[in-house]
């Protein structure tokens, strides 16, 4: 939206051709894991992305990770295209975007010690000498609440707050504009999470690092995230600041969503908005409006016309016919 | 011993606990899991049991099945009382006719709680052939009945199918079936619905509520997650390091929680109504089962730790209606 983008994505798709027969296969359908998805992200900000499983964000997370390339459209990094980089280009990529991922058990190599995990991407970058690349590991133990001596200990050594820490700390390594951050707290104990989300966002104002969250709790979007994004089966359907997204809530989808989010009050339900049904298949996903099919407000148009994402508010994106004048 | 039991069993209860104590017998020690465990859940009751991991509530749920992992646990005191007999003088034949058709459990994962290579008929059929004897065969209607209970449209056809073939809710959906197909008193659900997307877990909560109202059943509810039990439970247990900290009814605990351990889980979780800049956290970690302290187990993490939390463990102090907790903070002066 303004001119200072770090990452601006547009009008992505990633199309999975769906095979049948093994010998001789041939395509008989595309699975649209994301289709048709545009978004930008500041330098510093936070992106939420939320929807359930099977609507895209985590392949949405690998194509800005650029371990998957898209079927069209194109994602840009400060300006430069991202896909189709080779050698050096690449790896300054992999330096600039980074990632800590949902499982710290599965995240993190059994048998390296945790200042060779943290270091690695220095050694592989030729950050500096070994003496140099040791300090640099040191000061980022100690910048994720960790102690410097703990750099010679095993992860198994470890509980998962302080794995989901050292997967921090080597993202941070090598000084990354962007993490994507793939639901990082949904592993960890409740007491556990808080923790962590206040130092992902004391990082974040030290380091002037943006992140993509990943998430599906609500309730820790709404901590963490600036702009929010709601994700159904592949499209955005509502794209909002935080804040309005919050306090307005206009895609009865997104209605849904936060409906069925309990509240950690008893007796706080407010109305209620039971979905009947479930996902559909992203495979052969409904025509016109993909929600129309479990949508309590569909009208005739909606099994027809897809709708389109538009402002209904200053910087307030949705793709419903329920907002369209006229 | 029977009929002082009865008589200081208040009406309705289905399942009484008494000190259940389950340790771990290692090389490197005892792990204390659960230690000194009491509880009771009356007829129609949900009871919540929420605490972090390691703190034993779902060994609670497996020293309740008597279904302990293999490698050392034994449950080494306590009374388990459902239906007015300790089950923890049962054999194993009778604790084979006791689960399914007394206490049930659904676990948290569908994927693994299905036989990949069998019908889903095939499995609820078994379930009930298991009960009342006869053949497969003879089952399948009630098996079908068991899959309307639990909402699955079409069942005469979904019988036939196979657990690949269906979505994460609807799996849980039919171990929800198998488990109920015996009408047991006490179900009991160790996250049930962790695996399971919000819009299916608000859907599957209806359902456990539906069929609760229609048999009856008492349930104890597992979780971590306070949303779901402000949601579901009408008394919720708090469990820290083995021991339960405090119980109450829900309100009273959410709106005036007297352990400090409660107060601060409560206060870490983020609210969908609420815009924090920080939140606040429990410093430190839970102390290693092998190696508890003599007193209170959350002092070391507790803002409000004086020399007699040091000194003994605080019993369970009345602090309200029916509303207890552990901690010498609010004991009787």
């Amino acid at each position: 939206m303004s001119t200072d983008t770090l990452l601006r994505v547009t009008n992505l798709r990633k199309h999975y051709p769906f095979t049948k027969g093994i010998l001789f296969a041939r395509t008989v359908g595309q699975v649209k894991a994301v289709d048709d998805i545009s978004f930008t992200i500041a330098p510093g900000e936070t992106l939420g992305l939320v929807g359930e499983s099977g609507c895209g964000k985590t392949t949405t997370s690998k194509l800005v990770l650029n371990l998957e390339e898209p079927s069209s459209g194109e994602i840009l990094l400060q300006g430069k295209p991202i896909h189709g980089l080779r050698g050096d280009a690449l790896r300054e990529y992999r330096s600039l975007v980074q990632a800590v991922f949902q499982d710290p058990w599965s995240s993190l190599n059994p048998r390296m010690m945790v200042g060779k995990i943290i270091g690695e991407s220095l050694v592989v970058t030729k950050w500096g000498s070994a003496a140099a690349i040791e300090g640099r590991v040191r000061e980022l133990l100690l910048s994720v609440g960790l102690r410097a001596e703990q750099a010679l200990q095993y992860p198994h050594e470890f509980s998962g707050g302080q794995r989901q820490r050292i997967a921090l700390a080597s993202a941070l390594a090598s000084q990354p504009k962007l993490i994507v951050l793939d639901e990082p707290v949904s592993a960890l104990d409740v007491s556990i999470r808080a923790q962590m989300m206040n130092l992902l966002k004391d990082v974040q104002a030290r380091d002037n690092v943006a992140y993509l969250l990943v998430a599906h709790d609500l309730a820790s979007v709404r901590y963490m995230a600036d702009q929010t994004i709601v994700m159904y089966l592949g499209k955005i359907v509502e794209y909002a600041p935080t804040r309005t997204l919050f306090d307005d809530v206009q895609h009865p989808y997104t209605k849904a969503l936060f409906s069925a989010v309990l509240s950690a009050r008893p007796g706080q339900q407010a109305d209620e908005i039971v979905l009947s049904g479930e996902v559909p298949s992203p495979l052969n996903p409904p025509g016109g409006c993909r929600f129309h099919t479990r949508c309590p407000f569909a009208m005739p148009r909606c099994s027809s016309e897809e709708p389109v994402l538009r402002e209904t508010a200053p910087s307030h994106l949705v793709a419903c016919h329920l907002y369209d004048q006229g | 011993m029977d009929a002082e039991m009865a008589s200081e069993r208040p009406p309705g209860t289905v399942l009484e606990v008494r000190n259940l104590t389950t340790h771990f017998f290692l090389r490197r020690g005892v792990v204390k899991a659960v230690d000194g465990v009491s509880f009771s859940l009356k007829r129609g009751e949900v009871l919540g049991l929420v605490g972090e991991s390691g703190c034993g509530k779902s060994l609670t749920a497996l020293s309740l099945m008597r279904l302990l992992p293999r490698g050392g646990a034994r449950t080494i005191a306590g009374e388990i009382v459902l239906d007015g007999e300790d089950i923890l003088t049962k054999t194993p034949a009778e604790m084979r006719d006791i689960r399914g058709s007394k206490i049930s459990m659904i676990l948290q994962d569908p994927q693994t709680s299905l036989n990949p290579v069998f019908s889903i008929g095939n499995q609820i059929c078994e379930a009930i052939v298991r009960r009342i004897g006869g053949r497969k065969r003879d089952a399948v209607p009630e098996a079908v009945e068991a899959l309307r209970r639990v909402d699955i449209a079409a069942p005469e056809q979904r019988i036939g199918q196979f657990p690949h073939q269906m979505s994460g809710g609807m799996k849980q959906r039919v171990v929800g079936a198998i488990a109920i197909t015996g009408k047991p008193q006490v179900l009991i659900a160790d996250e049930p619905t962790t695996a399971l997307d919000v819009t299916i877990q608000l859907q599957y909560l209806k359902l456990l509520k539906r069929l609760q109202a229609e048999t009856q059943m008492g349930i104890l509810f597992i979780t971590h997650d306070f949303g779901v039990v402000a949601r579901m439970c009408d008394r919720v247990a708090v469990m820290y390091a083995g021991r339960i900290v405090e119980c109450g009814p829900v309100r009273q605990v959410f709106d005036s929680p007297s352990h400090p351990y409660t107060r601060a889980l409560i206060a870490s979780v983020p609210k969908m109504t609420e815009t924090a800049d920080r939140l606040p956290t429990i410093d430190g970690q839970p102390p290693a089962l092998w190696d508890l302290p003599v007193g209170c187990r959350f002092e070391a993490r507790c803002p409000h730790a004086e020399q007699r939390c040091r000194d003994a463990y605080p019993g369970s102090f009345q602090v309200g209606v029916d509303h207890t907790a552990d901690c010498w903070r609010v004991a009787p002066a």
